[in-house]
């Protein structure tokens, strides 16, 4: 029988979050349902990131409740936060890749600290992940050497190391060109379609958005403005939303 | 403004605690990072190690210019040897080590874990269900504990070799004599305590430089503060450290 874990792996709840004066979430309020992918829209300071730190356990809502596969993230103490943490991939604004370390030493360090696997295994595993975001030819470059573009790949190499069942994106395909953005936006496709994952992306991509996202939310103000499919918010006359989704069509 | 400044200087005292317990906690506890910790006792003790090699040359030879003179003086030149031996092993090699290692490893990790931070990867690691305490701070501040005590072997060394370089190039003497006349009333309680103390200055130099890093904020601007602090606050209980343990050595073993 399905439980609302099942069926809602992400559900937020009345979240509360300020910084000192300032408010950035003010009672934040959504679901993700399994399978599906969210697309978190806003302008720039609207605290899309800190949605994203915050449903990870990064960082602490002054109120609310964050429930990541059936688990109240406010409540759980480190070692409980770290066995949600590994049900859960996070891809980072600027891809975050360690820079002492190279891309493959990159994907693998979440293998060898939570896989348990042979080396043999864990060589193959991260070849099959590079392969997987089309990064298996630069196995020892470092981060530095490598582009925007292909540091993002890597990073979502790592973010899927542990087959994760819940994806977050912090702006996917910020900082890059329309080719390579396109690129990033057609892998996140291609994860949901092959594994059927639950996915929140937070981006201003609303080109991309459209196209791999089931769902929009529009975060102003630290409320959530608008909900529902592009079909939906293409509707919605709110002014914000309008000027957000202008040139789309 | 006074105010201010007791109230900060509290409240960072006691983030520093909090920050001491966590790496404590992380460091006992396992898993352990052994392949990190070798990583970093290589790039803490070998790469630091011309470093302080020079530093203990250069002090080992300015010790015998500026005391061959001094004691010709006073008719004690015979006392050269032990002279240089003693401020070497009991203070100058300890000191000199501390200070060149905050300089050098104190501003390396401060700005390492500084730039971390500020680019997520700190995040990133704690994403991926992997404490930082454990993997960046806890390798780092072990890693200093272990080879101060080491480098300082490495500075004294170099210090007496070449105080005896120098003294030889104006008054040939053997190396052997040298060490001889050095040596023959130094014991190890002069040679133990100040050679150890040192692991008290990598726990504070590595504790510091990883609490200022960790704490970065605002971006490459924030790297540089943490950079800054970490050197300027290390150098500053280092020698605060030494001052109480040399006493603490002089009342324990007189």
């Amino acid at each position: 029988m399905e439980t609302e874990k099942d069926k809602f792996p992400i559900e937020v709840t009345d979240l509360h979050k300020a910084f000192g004066d300032q408010t950035v979430l003010n009672g934040v309020n959504f679901h993700v349902a399994q399978g599906e992918t969210l697309a978190v829209l806003g302008r720039s300071g609207t605290g899309k990131s800190v949605l994203l730190k915050l449903m990870i356990g990064l960082q602490k809502p002054d109120s609310g409740s964050v429930r990541i596969a059936g688990q109240e993230m406010t409540e759980l103490d480190s070692t409980q936060l770290n066995e949600v943490r590994k049900k859960v991939g996070f891809l980072f604004q600027q891809a975050a890749l360690y820079d002492s370390l190279s891309v493959e030493e990159n994907v693998a360090f979440p293998l060898i600290r939570h896989a348990g696997m042979s080396d043999a295994d864990q060589k193959k595993r991260v070849q099959e992940l590079l392969a997987g975001v089309g990064m298996d030819k630069e196995l020892q470059k470092m981060p530095s050497e490598i582009s925007g573009g292909m540091q993002k790949r890597v990073g979502l190499a790592r973010a899927l190391a542990l087959d994760p069942n819940i994806l977050l994106f912090d702006e996917p395909t910020a900082g890059l060109d329309p080719i390579t953005a396109a690129e990033i936006g057609e892998l996140i496709l291609e994860l949901k379609e092959k594994r059927k994952m639950t996915a929140v992306v937070v981006t201003h991509d609303i080109h991309n958005a459209k196209v791999f996202s089931d769902r929009l939310v529009l975060v102003h103000e630290g409320n959530i403005l608008a909900e529902g499919t592009f079909a939906d918010l293409k509707k919605s006359k709110e002014q914000v939303v309008v000027q957000f989704l202008a040139d789309t069509c | 403004m006074i105010t201010a400044l007791v109230v900060s200087s509290i409240e960072w005292f006691g983030e520093l605690g909090l920050f001491f317990a966590r790496l404590l906690k992380a460091a006992i506890s396992p898993p352990y990072e052994f392949q990190e910790l070798v990583r970093q006792c290589d790039g803490i003790g070998a790469k630091s190690f011309p470093l302080v090699a020079l530093a203990g040359a250069a002090m080992g030879v300015v010790l015998s210019l500026q005391t061959h003179d001094s004691l010709t003086r006073f008719g004690a030149k015979s006392m050269l040897p032990a002279v240089i031996v003693f401020s070497i092993i009991k203070e100058s090699g300890p000191i000199i080590t501390g200070l060149v290692v905050t300089g050098r490893v104190g501003a390396g990790i401060g700005a390492e874990l500084g730039s971390m931070k500020v680019t997520e990867q700190i995040d990133a690691m704690e994403a991926s269900a992997v404490d930082p305490y454990k993997y960046l701070v806890a390798t780092r501040v072990l890693a200093c504990v272990l080879m101060l005590p080491l480098l300082t072997l490495a500075a004294d060394f170099c210090g007496v070799l070449m105080g005896w370089v120098a003294n030889t190039l104006s008054e040939p003497m053997s190396l052997r004599l040298f060490l001889e006349n050095g040596f023959k009333d130094a014991l190890f309680s002069d040679f133990l305590p100040p050679t150890l103390k040192t692991a008290v200055f990598g726990l504070i130099i590595g504790t510091v430089a990883c609490f200022q890093g960790m704490r970065t904020r605002g971006g490459t601007e924030g790297v540089g503060r943490s950079t800054t602090s970490s050197v300027v606050l290390s150098s500053l209980f280092v020698i605060l450290a030494d001052v109480l343990l040399v006493r603490l050595t002089l009342t324990v073993w007189g």
